[in-house]
């Protein structure tokens, strides 16, 4: 323990003090610090990285993406398929698609597991600006996912374009290398910022990743019941803007012709993000830890 | 130094904490006393920024909560021993809130030494026993070696050595001029440590008094005297001039530690006692009449239902229907 350090001017209390006797305030030896964003960023990489869940859920993306992708192109590779004119890059969607549940999960868990455990009324306690909170929380998270997807996904795309040179596949430009490798990662690292915010929000790790596995599925499925032709407009939209097919849009096999292209989901995703992320910080500061 | 000023929480209809002014001094222990479900609780969660008040107002050495930069090298608090994440270590559970603060890692082992966590650093804090749970959130509260340490009920679940060791960590602390308040329902326990009282109930202030002066104010002595010639020691009494505060058809009641000059007064007049005896008010019953109007879960008698008035034998009442 430290030692006491000599008396510091008492403030002079506005209203008189109660009998008692009367001593100095107590100074400690530890330097004060204007602290900032970077403490609590500091503080938030610690906590990511010493519990298990985020080995986990990150261990499992990694085997879902390459295990998948690796085997799905093995699979292609051995069979007669012709694929000229097709992208090599394309079979990387199946694994991103199962891989980003865990992605969602762990975004979830980064804001909503401090609610169930009760460490979130320590964290507000040792950094008041929630707003602060909230944006470290933000910021280790889209590294640790980006890198991540990045490094899974790149593996995957070199490995599909040297075992499918055999079956006739083009060989990507770099624009698409890019996209299915960059874009994917920066698209799937905001899908978890999304579920991040959305963790914040609802405060329950399995009502906000059920919330989010839904968004994910749900356009999809709902489409596939609209069979009458009143709603075929409806369907059409909800078929392409499904998270599912903005994730094919990256490697250009959309579902259909007219919707979301390029770079779109991207941004529609950026949008969609800061929105809620605004949202969250907003109710964030509102309502009680 | 903590002040609040017409402190107020409201939740919908219910007010949980009701225009609270008082303040909390350096250098002394101030205990925080209510009955459950008295406001304790969120009084300290507004202190610390995490409920915000309806109205009203409570400061730092003068600052609000969320104007600290630093917060852990202000005031340390020790709210809930359970909220942390079960599956992290001791030692990075206090690393992430020193790092928040810009403490040095080194603090963090000087800590877990000083609760004696040193030994189970690296042990996930669900495997914890709630006496291990309680001193790792006072290693929290210390982390920073801040000037004000709130404590809300640290005393619960532990064992006797637990709290003997509690009880001479907040006197070395307050010795040491910094201020600490701390949060209990059980009035004998404030007794030991506490040199200030502040006492709550439904949110609303009952009394802010040192220590001295509640246990010069509410613990009464007195004489019990039972004896089958009351009247005759009642004149005895009254020409004595000693009165008498209560009496019954055979007790009395006299103020004040007088038990021996009543047992000679006795003797001369040749009256017999059959109880003579000094009885001193604990502060238990003194803080539960204090509170009594104020208790919000109320036990229904102090016998269960049916068994009430004469006693009946079980059932009796089924059968007579």
């Amino acid at each position: 323990m430290s030692t006491p350090q000599p008396p510091m001017p008492q403030a002079a209390p506005d209203r008189p003090a109660a009998p008692g006797p009367s001593f100095p305030s107590y100074a400690s030896p530890i330097p004060v610090v204007r602290t900032h964003l970077g403490h609590a960023i500091a503080s938030e990489w610690t906590k990511m990285k010493s519990v298990r869940s985020t080995m986990w859920t990150l261990g499992v993306f990694v085997l879902l993406v390459v295990g998948i992708g690796l085997l799905a192109g093995a699979v292609v590779a051995g069979s007669p398929s012709d694929l000229s004119g097709e992208n090599a890059l394309s079979l990387g969607l199946f694994g991103l698609l199962l891989g980003s549940m865990c992605i969602i999960t762990l975004g979830v868990l980064t804001t909503a597991s401090e609610y169930g455990t009760g460490m979130v009324r320590t964290t507000m306690t040792a950094c008041p600006s929630r707003g602060r909170v909230l944006a470290a929380k933000a910021v280790v998270f889209f590294l640790v996912a980006f890198v991540v997807t990045l490094v899974s996904s790149s593996l995957v795309a070199v490995a599909h374009v040297a075992l499918l040179e055999g079956n006739g596949a083009e060989d990507p430009t770099g624009g698409e290398w890019l996209k299915a490798t960059v874009g994917i990662s920066l698209y799937i690292a905001l899908l978890g910022l999304l579920s991040l915010a959305v963790g914040s929000i609802v405060r329950h790790s399995a009502g906000a990743i059920t919330l989010m596995i839904g968004a994910v599925l749900a356009p999809l499925v709902i489409a596939l019941f609209m069979f009458a032709q009143s709603l075929a407009g409806v369907r059409q939209a909800l078929l392409e803007y499904s998270i599912p097919n903005q994730l094919s849009v990256f490697y250009t096999q959309s579902l259909s012709e007219s919707g979301p292209s390029g770079w779109d989901p991207l941004w529609i995703a950026l949008g969609v993000t800061a929105v809620v992320f605004a949202g969250a910080c907003a109710l964030l500061e509102k309502r009680d830890v | 130094m903590i002040e609040l000023e017409g402190l107020t929480k409201r939740y919908g209809e219910k007010v949980a904490v009701n225009n609270l002014t008082f303040a909390v001094r350096p250098g002394i222990i101030t205990g925080f006393l209510g009955p459950n479900g008295a406001g304790k609780s969120t009084t300290m969660r507004m202190v610390l920024g995490l409920d915000r008040p309806t109205a009203g107002d409570v400061r730092i050495d003068g600052k609000h909560y969320d104007e600290l930069k630093d917060p852990l090298k202000y005031i340390g608090a020790l709210l809930d021993a359970k909220a942390v994440h079960g599956g992290r270590s001791a030692y990075h559970h206090l690393l992430c809130l020193a790092q928040a603060n810009g403490i040095p890692a080194k603090r963090v082992h000087e800590v877990l030494d000083v609760v004696g966590l040193t030994a189970v650093a690296k042990k996930k804090a669900k495997g914890f026993s709630l006496g291990m749970g309680q001193r790792l959130g006072i290693a929290a509260a210390l982390l920073g070696d801040p000037r004000i340490l709130m404590f809300d009920e640290p005393v619960n679940g532990l064992d006797p050595e637990g709290i003997h060791w509690i009880r001479n960590l907040m006197k070395a602390l307050a010795a040491q001029g910094r201020t600490v308040f701390v949060s209990s329902h059980l009035m004998s326990e404030m007794a030991l440590t506490a040199d200030h009282l502040v006492v709550i109930g439904q949110g609303r202030l009952l009394a802010d008094t040192s220590m001295a002066d509640f246990i010069a104010q509410n613990s009464r002595s007195y004489v019990r005297v039972r004896t089958p010639q009351r009247e005759q020691l009642l004149d005895v009494l009254h020409e004595a001039g000693i009165t008498v505060a209560g009496s019954g058809s055979e007790v009395l009641e006299v103020e004040g530690d007088k038990s021996e000059r009543i047992g000679e007064l006795a003797a001369q007049h040749r009256i017999v006692l059959h109880e003579l005896s000094p009885q001193q008010a604990s502060l238990e019953e003194a803080f539960m009449r204090l509170t009594a109007e104020s208790v919000e879960y109320h036990a229904h008698g102090g016998q269960p239902a049916g068994q009430q008035g004469a006693q009946q034998e079980w059932g009796a009442e089924w059968r007579r229907g």
